[in-house]
């Protein structure tokens, strides 16, 4: 058969499409991707803050999109979609509609101009309409491509020609042309990701709520862009009805969601509980009154991932009332304020006025999506996500397409991101014989040397239009910059990003000779990159460019100001002019690859890891501690969707031991690691040393046996009362004695959400009710009582848990301070727990106690995060490098995570990271060698004292004490160049290249010199 | 420029900036038009905690009425924990520019994220007000230069 198609289409620029597309194309393919709206970002870029770290949504994701957005290797196609594919994997054949912007992108600055000269208002649909936007629009202010649109069925020109069209005759750069059509093309490629995600669900149809017939009924989505600095309020908080700040807001849980009566959503939408937190949280801290009441009504608490449980204690410290209800109805009160009626435990029903209510509505697949998924003939689960195996967690019904996100299931967006990768692994991994044949390399002219010359500084003062002309002095501060010492050219531009004033100012940087470059413009955030291409493309050092930020920083924010705002431009031009003038020629450093693989732990996640990338070819050396592959997953019965694990264990052994490019070293451990990325040594306990290009780290965690202490339960006193995975054994070797029980009983959260391990386990809830299920299977007369705190079968898992109580599986809820007590009664359990529904203490003797204990650390994590430079929690887990955003990877570059050891989690979720970590190794080992940062800290050792205060502060572990010398090396392989050394730094020893104390005062001093 | 307070005198604030954050909530103060006064001038660095104690020193050294230092959020650092090292160094150091004389308020510090352009606005605004009551930085200044303009 014919090599397959080097490229991939990635449908969806939401944050697992983008973040797939960027793995794909830093390993070797080319990306199509394909976005409905006019910008990429997704519902992400809706968010005000995430949690659980409360990171600001727009500066975590901004850069990805920038990164997606100016990639050579990924081809973005914004108001587009999918008509139809054809064909298997390798070859497949894509059509696709373009549907016009009506806006030259190539053409359009992003100046504004057209918007507010634009006389058509409508809603504006990323504020959820709850503000306006004009016909012409960016869809948010940092939307990738920045570029306008028009919303056709808005415009008044597009509907009545002739009329209107202010827009036209006001763009400075004539972007605008109404004569755009849609365009069908068809796009060759081998394989496809699906990553459409989610849409809120619309509660009009749930009246009791009464959304939409009272003001002060959002949804939790609204609620966000209420939140959201860039939102409608500014940030400001307003509710809709009086713009006043709500003193009392009530939320309302599982709008949506776990709701068979009204909504037909019969799961659980995962992310609900956690965001009302964080939405309580951050509304506390916009409150100027300091006095709002934060009310979350709630079913069952599901803070069920990394830090989670932790956020969820803070908000209580933090005085946010959560109250285990469900609303029945809200009813209007006087100034727009709201009655919520609802029964408290004790069954009284209870009147509470709010002046806001939100609304945690839950995630549904868009009814589009579900079309598109019939006409691909891609099977669907009963709740219209996209089916999906657990032991193929991101591959569709249909070879070769393959789905990442919210699309498979609700899920968060650390989730959604690791599904991005292991889809880019498996969509990749298929086409890896034709790596690198359809992608783009940009190519540069050899540098000229410009040590030995005098400074000639070139200044170019763009007028961007008229956003910088019309309150700037341009052609006075171009001639003012031509007097600046160093300086030999300057010169005004209408637009200098356009493609002919590039072109120019490429052919001048030759002609003139000049060595250092200014361009007076935007901001260096979007455009630095560009100018510095056009360095290199002159024959030029990139380094040797700076920009003066007299848009953005200057004509935008003074424009009341027109004489001061020339100076302070002048002023900016002068502190860049002292700036540049101290730049030196940087190296494009980088780093050579070992192209080699190890892995360390050999249970699912370390054997999927390991052979993800041996099937694409790399070789690979997998590490075990014990002699036998497997790991926990031996000890395991079946996954929650009845999967039997031996099966799918066996085979995959099978595949790891029969690769070729696998090593296998059992009965070992890792001595020693040096290196980083791309060159790692590693010596094994056996003596062997391995060098290699990136890690995994998947050594899994450990089942916690509570054989003393309080969550002893008679664990290890009585035969009768087991683990989880004791019982799963008993599963495995068909244990008869199972069938003649007639009574069971299980104690949920057993050393979990404890003072002395706060984490929640995440997979016990599932696997208990999952394992009283299998009793039932075996003797469907069996008693079986649940004692839970509270029920988190997330996602899908919630069928498993409305099949429990149809079957007739009794729940009985505790906490903390009514914990079940349990005795031994001559052999016999005895169990006494109060039941806070009757209110009355409860007496079970099962024969059977299963325990769903805590999933903990492995005690020996630590040493090994030591040797590779990488962070752990409080709790003994290890710490990814960003938790929402880089969830397999450590902050130490080339060394990667997955399974257990990173929290507890299911098969299928070990085995979506499992391959997300082959995904993100893959990125190193395809290349050669790999960028390093070129601006990095640099020691001069004359002046070090060897007092090691740099080591101490880099984050990166980059800086290391010379054994020999005594004083401190930079490794520019793994310095960031954030300069956190150079200002702890007690002896002026460490300095940044091209930001050293004396450039930045160089350029301070300028501001200061006429000002 | 002469040293002396007028009616309509507007101090001199350099601006150290960390890239990822608060510079881009710079921009986003400009891509929003908000309107603050031009008693600014940025500098534009990689992170909050590449700036030392001396070049805070030195822009007030160098004629600089005020100072404003500003990162990410904590926990929202590019560079994982450089806002944390520029926070507790920014409380040293406050302590000991008030024990060589310095008013408090002419060095400040602050966290503003790449959404928060009219907090930015609002951070000159306030800086600016509160250096502008101080009146003109003379103490590190040794040498005053009057250029004509």
């Amino acid at each position: 058969m014919d090599r397959p198609k080097g490229s991939v289409l990635v449908v969806g620029g939401g944050i697992s499409g983008v973040q797939a597309a960027l793995d794909l194309a830093d390993s070797g393919f080319f990306v199509h991707l394909v976005e409905k709206s006019s910008a990429i970002g997704g519902s992400m870029s809706q968010l005000d803050k995430t949690f659980p770290t409360n990171d600001c949504s727009a500066c975590i994701l901004s850069p990805k999109l920038v990164e997606a957005g100016r990639h050579l290797n990924i081809n973005l196609l914004t108001l587009s979609e999918v008509l139809d594919i054809q064909g298997g994997p390798g070859h497949m054949k894509v059509r696709i509609r373009k549907n016009p912007r009506y806006v030259d992108t190539e053409k359009c600055i992003a100046c504004g101009t057209c918007a507010e000269k634009c006389p058509k208002k409508v809603p504006n649909e990323f504020d959820l309409g709850l503000g306006t936007r004009k016909a012409i629009y960016l869809r948010y202010p940092q939307a990738v491509p920045l570029k306008y649109a028009i919303d056709p069925e808005a415009c008044i020109y597009l509907n009545k020609p002739g009329r209107c069209g202010f827009c036209k005759k006001v763009c400075p750069s004539g972007a605008i042309n109404f004569d755009d059509r849609p365009e069908e093309m068809t796009l060759e490629v081998g394989s496809v990701i699906l990553a459409l995600g989610f849409r809120p669900y619309d509660p009009s149809a749930l009246d009791f709520t009464g959304y939409k017939n009272f003001k002060n009924v959002v949804t939790s989505m609204e609620f966000e862009r209420l939140l959201s600095p860039s939102g409608p309020c500014m940030g400001h908080m307003e509710r809709p009805s009086d713009k006043s700040e709500p003193q009392r807001i009530a939320w309302l849980q599982c709008v949506g969601s776990r709701d068979i009566n009204r909504a037909c959503h019969g799961y659980c939408s995962s992310v609900c509980c956690m965001y009302a937190i964080k939405q309580a949280v951050i509304a506390k801290e916009h409150s100027k009154s300091g006095n709002l009441q934060s009310s979350i009504f709630f079913m069952d608490m599901r803070t069920h991932g990394k830090g989670f449980e932790a956020y969820y204690d803070r908000a209580r410290e933090e005085g946010i009332r959560f109250k285990r209800a469900r609303v029945h109805t809200v009813l209007p009160a006087k100034d727009d304020n709201l009655v919520l009626r609802y029964s408290n435990e004790a069954g009284e029903l209870i009147d509470e006025e709010f002046d806001l209510v939100v609304l945690s509505v839950g995630l549904e697949t868009d009814p589009e999506v579900i079309r598109l998924c019939h006409d691909l003939d891609i099977e669907l689960d009963q709740d219209n996500f996209v089916a999906t195996s657990p032991f193929s967690p991101v591959a569709t019904s249909k070879p070769g397409i393959f789905v990442c996100g919210a699309i498979s299931e609700p899920k968060d967006i650390p989730q959604s991101v690791m599904e991005a990768s292991a889809a880019a692994c498996g969509a990749g991994g298929m086409l890896h014989e034709a790596r690198w044949t359809q992608t783009k390399k940009k190519e540069f002219p050899p540098e000229r040397n410009v040590y030995s010359e005098p400074p000639r500084i070139g200044v170019f003062v763009c007028s961007c239009g008229i956003n910088i002309a019309s309150v700037v002095d341009v052609n006075e501060v171009t001639e003012y910059a031509r007097k600046l010492p160093g300086v030999v050219f300057a010169q005004n531009n209408l637009f200098t990003c356009s493609q002919d004033t590039i072109n120019q100012m490429a052919e001048t940087i030759k002609k003139e000779r000049l060595n250092r470059v200014v361009v007076a413009s935007c901001t260096p955030r979007t455009h630095e990159p560009l100018f510095q291409e056009t360095l290199r493309e002159a024959g030029i050092n990139k380094f040797l460019f700076e920009m003066a930020n007299i848009r953005d920083q200057d004509s935008w924010v003074h424009q009341k100001w027109p004489e001061k705002a020339t100076e302070k431009a002048k002023d900016l031009v002068r502190m860049a002019v002292a700036k540049v003038r101290g730049d030196e020629p940087l190296p494009y450093n980088h780093v050579p690859v070992t192209k080699k693989a190890l892995v360390i732990g050999a249970g699912v996640a370390g054997m999927v890891s390991a052979l993800s990338l041996a099937e694409q070819g790399f070789p690979v050396c997998l590490v075990e501690r014990k002699e036998i592959l497997g790991g926990h997953a031996r000890k395991f019965y079946r996954t929650w969707h009845g999967r039997v694990m031996k099966e799918y264990l066996e085979e995959l052994i099978k595949r790891v031991e029969s690769n070729p490019n696998i090593d296998l070293e059992l009965g070992t451990t890792i001595e020693d690691v040096s290196g980083s990325v791309g060159r790692f040594k590693t010596t094994l306990s056996n003596g062997k040393n391995v060098e290699h290009g990136v890690a995994i780290v998947a050594v899994g965690a450990e089942s916690f046996k509570p054989r003393s202490g309080p969550w002893n339960y008679l664990y290890g006193k009585n035969p009768n009362v087991h683990t989880l995975l004791e019982l799963d054994q008993r599963f495995i070797k068909d244990d008869e004695g199972l069938k003649g029980l007639k009574q069971a009983a299980f104690i949920h959260c057993v050393g979990s959400r404890v003072p002395e391990r706060p984490y929640c386990s995440r997979v016990c809830c599932t696997h208990a009710i999952d394992q009283a299920l299998k009793l039932k299977e075996l003797n469907p007369d069996m008693d079986i009582f649940m004692l839970y705190r509270d029920i988190r079968t997330y996602g899908k898992r919630e069928h498993l848990y409305q099949e429990a109580r149809e079957k007739g599986i009794v729940f009985i809820r505790y906490d903390l301070e009514h914990l079940p007590e349990v005795w031994d009664d001559d052999g016999k359990i005895v169990i006494e727990v109060e039941d806070q529904i009757i209110g009355k203490r409860v007496r079970l003797h099962p024969e059977l106690l299963v325990l769903a204990s805590a999933v903990r650390p492995r005690d020996d994590v630590g040493e090994l995060s030591k040797l590779f430079k990488c962070a752990m929690t409080e709790e003994g887990f290890l710490l990814e490098a960003h938790m929402k955003l880089r969830p397999v990877d450590f902050a130490t570059d080339g060394v990667y995570l997955a399974g257990l050891c990173h929290y507890p989690k299911p098969v299928e979720e070990t085995i979506a990271q499992a391959q997300a970590a082959a995904s993100r190794a893959a990125m190193v080992l395809s290349r050669d060698s790999v960028p390093a940062e070129s601006i990095t800290a640099e020691v001069n050792p004359m002046k070090c004292t060897g007092c090691a205060v740099c080591t101490k502060v880099c984050a990166y572990h980059a800086v290391v004490m010379d054994g020999k010398t005594g004083k401190a090396v930079v490794d520019t392989g793994m310095c960031k160049g954030c300069g956190a050394c150079v200002a702890a730094c007690r002896s002026d020893a460490i300095t940044l290249k091209n930001l050293g104390n004396e450039q930045i005062m160089a350029a301070v001093e300028a501001a200061m010199e006429s000002w | 420029m002469e040293k002396a307070m007028g009616e309509n005198w507007e101090p001199k604030i350099i601006a150290f900036l960390c890239n990822w954050c608060s510079y881009a909530g710079a921009d986003l103060a400009g891509v929003s038009r908000y309107q603050y006064p031009p008693s600014i001038r940025i500098v534009r660095v990689p992170c909050s905690g590449r700036v030392s104690p001396n070049l805070i020193l030195d822009a007030l050294r160098s004629g600089a009425d005020g100072v404003l230092v500003s990162g990410c959020h904590p926990g929202d650092c590019h560079y994982i924990s450089g806002n944390l090292y520029a926070r507790r160094r920014f409380a040293l150091l406050e302590r000991f520019l008030e024990f060589i004389g310095i008013e408090p308020g002419r060095v400040n510090f602050s966290w503003v994220s790449a959404s928060e352009g009219e907090q930015f606005a609002e951070v000159v605004q306030e800086v600016t007000e509160r250096v502008r009551k101080l009146g003109p930085a003379k103490k590190l200044v040794k040498e005053i230069t009057i250029c004509p303009r």
